[in-house]
């Protein structure tokens, strides 16, 4: 029984990460439809702007503010210099394109900081919470940045003119337009956040997984499987989603499949979800006029 | 016409070679039997993106599943390095149509997700112990280079040149047949509008699923290829990043072109091999502190050329042609 809550306990401090990346994902999809393969990477490469700061001897909120912010004009920047021009291109061309800031990525972080693997610091005490074993500080930790995180951008999007704004362009950039949004920005924005929310994952991760340029890939493949089981045009569906997913990868690595396959794992939820039911848990079904 | 005396010509090539009887010759035949299997593996893509308009990511899969199936049978079961292509191909167009038949439902960015997430699950599948007694798991296979026939007088790297060309040459004028029939239309014709290629009577569905398996079964014959004349297989050689250098070869050479393949197989390489000279290169020039790894070099050029060249080499050197033949000589007349 201790095993199964520790269990529980390290999938959903998992999952609040994959969450982070779903979210990410959901941010770029629900805007401009796209699915970003570069999410990953992206966060990878903030997090080592982070390491950096911290290697330096900038406090570790200080230099966690200072990554969100510049992950967030990076994301702006990558939008309005990189994407902007190939706004009506093909999909084919926006998938060569993801798949290019990948490897851009990658490369430049191997290229500045090697590949070795770093270890980056955690601002959570190393101790559990109820003094049993169950629980870390730094498990409740994740998933209550994750939560705060969720809850400022509900009401973003609920409260603020501009989060109406980007919601309006969203779904259906031509009236937003008609009305005065500058859907195009709303894009950009959508992308500053998303790159923000995953740089914000990749500082939550990199204490457990350690840094290394590669790190993100297999989470990113976990984020996927979230954003599709919640529904990837839903940013509550994501997070329930990266949780769930993140539970369920725990319960079937120790118990039935074992560590060795946990990305086949992935593998599978991603299709299942594809065929079975492509909505999400808590999509909603676009029926598409032809 | 001119396909046939391109392939004449690389078959000649080898000729200059022999006659410099220079010793690091034995590695430029290896670096072309590289640059025939990448523009196998490139044709097989190209005929499901290009032709297909469905877009993969998954290709190292099969390039691995081709390579493993041709170690398995030649470390294992003994047989012959040649009777295990075919084999190849089979189980590659089985997994791909297997692969292709969820693909089916799934467009666009869904499917390149899909097939992304079975790049990255791939090399762990292929680690997976339960079957390590027979991959090898983390430490792959190694393999015996076939000798070549006697009669022949040809270096072991010599005659797997001729193989990979031979098979190469058939596999370019297969694909071509194949796109000139009305299996090739029908093709184009779901890239292009698939509603109206069903109107015209075209099973859409047997058609993508059957271009999955041909697409996978071609790159698993180059997956085979790569087993032989490397003489090794080891799952991580089949990551991601081999995906990511298929689609270089296709997006360099040009979609939806055959004599493209060849040009991306050969690009490929090209910068593989020589991406340290041409980051010292740069560093020289440009005054950097770094070495510049060649991901960044392939991923600043596909970004330039689906902004400049999207149509690829193959479709740029047409646009000059064109250029060229009513500009030039059209006003001279």
């Amino acid at each position: 029984m201790e095993f199964f809550v520790q269990q529980i306990a390290a999938g959903l401090t998992s999952g609040a990460i994959y969450a982070c990346v779903a979210l990410g994902l959901v941010m770029i999809y629900v805007s401009t439809d796209h699915i970003n393969f570069a999410q990953g990477e992206m966060a990878m490469f903030a997090t080592y702007l982070a390491w950096a700061m911290i290697d330096a001897g900038v406090p570790y909120w200080a230099a966690f503010g200072l990554t969100v912010l510049i992950a967030f004009s990076g994301g702006v920047f990558i939008q309005r210099v990189v994407l902007k021009p190939l706004e009506h291109a093909p999909v084919l061309a926006l998938v060569v394109c993801f798949i290019a800031l990948l490897s851009i990525f990658n490369a430049i972080a191997g290229m500045i900081w090697s590949y070795t693997i770093k270890q980056f610091p955690t601002p959570f005490p190393a101790r559990d919470v109820f003094g049993n074993g169950l629980v870390s500080v730094q498990q409740l930790g994740v998933v209550a940045v994750t939560m705060v995180m969720l809850a400022i951008l509900t009401v973003f999007f609920r409260y603020t003119t501009l989060g109406l704004a980007m919601r309006a362009a969203a779904q259906n950039p031509v009236s937003a337009r008609l009305m005065g949004v500058r859907v195009s920005w709303m894009l950009a924005l959508g992308w500053g956040l998303a790159a923000g929310i995953g740089a914000i994952a990749g500082m939550l991760v990199a204490p457990i997984v350690f840094l290394d340029p590669n790190m993100m890939t297999g989470i990113l493949v976990y984020g996927f499987a979230g954003a599709l089981v919640g529904g990837i045009g839903n940013p509550m569906g994501a997070v329930a989603g990266g949780f769930i997913v993140g539970v369920l990868e725990n319960l079937v690595g120790s118990y039935v499949i074992g560590n060795e396959l946990k990305l086949s794992f992935a593998l599978v939820i991603v299709i299942g979800v594809l065929l079975l039911k492509p909505a999400g848990l808590f999509g909603r079904i676009i029926v598409r006029r032809v | 016409m001119g396909a046939i005396f391109f392939w004449i010509g690389m078959a000649l090539l080898p000729l200059i070679g022999f006659a410099s009887d220079s010793t690091s010759f034995d590695y430029y035949m290896f670096m072309g039997q590289s640059m025939l299997i990448y523009a196998i593996a490139v044709l097989g893509l190209n005929l499901l993106i290009g032709f297909n308009g469905q877009i993969s990511l998954g290709h190292s899969a099969f390039f691995a599943l081709g390579a493993y199936t041709t170690a398995i049978l030649m470390g294992f079961a003994g047989v012959p390095y040649w009777a295990t292509i075919p084999v190849a191909a089979a189980v590659c167009f089985m997994a791909g149509l297997l692969f292709g038949f969820p693909a089916l439902k799934l467009e666009g960015h869904y499917l390149a997700l899909a097939t992304f997430t079975l790049a990255i699950a791939m090399p762990q599948l292929l680690k997976y112990k339960a079957i390590a007694g027979w991959t090898g798991g983390v430490g792959g296979l190694l393999l015996d280079k076939p000798d070549p026939p006697a009669w022949t007088g040809l270096s072991p790297d010599q005659f797997l040149y001729y193989l990979c060309l031979g098979i190469a040459a058939l596999l370019f004028w297969l694909v071509r047949n194949l796109l000139r029939g009305r299996s090739g239309l029908a093709l184009m014709a779901v890239r292009d509008h698939a509603m109206a290629a069903s109107t015209m009577g075209i099973d859409l569905a047997g058609t993508k699923t059957i271009a999955f398996g041909i697409s996978a079964g071609i790159t698993g014959v180059a997956g085979a290829l790569s087993a032989i004349t490397v003489a090794y297989v080891a799952p991580d050689s089949f990551t991601l990043q081999l995906s990511i250098s298929f689609l270089v070869g296709l997006v360099v050479g040009g979609i939806a072109s055959l004599p493209g393949c060849l040009v991306g197989g050969a690009f490929i390489v090209l910068v593989q091999n020589s991406a340290q000279s041409i980051s010292d290169w740069m560093k020289d020039t440009f005054a950097l502190r770094y070495d510049v790894p060649a991901w960044a070099i392939y991923g600043v050029l596909l970004l330039a050329l689906m902004y400049v060249l999207p149509a690829g080499i193959a479709g740029g050197a047409a646009r000059l042609r064109l250029f060229v033949s009513t500009r030039i000589w059209g006003a001279s007349k």
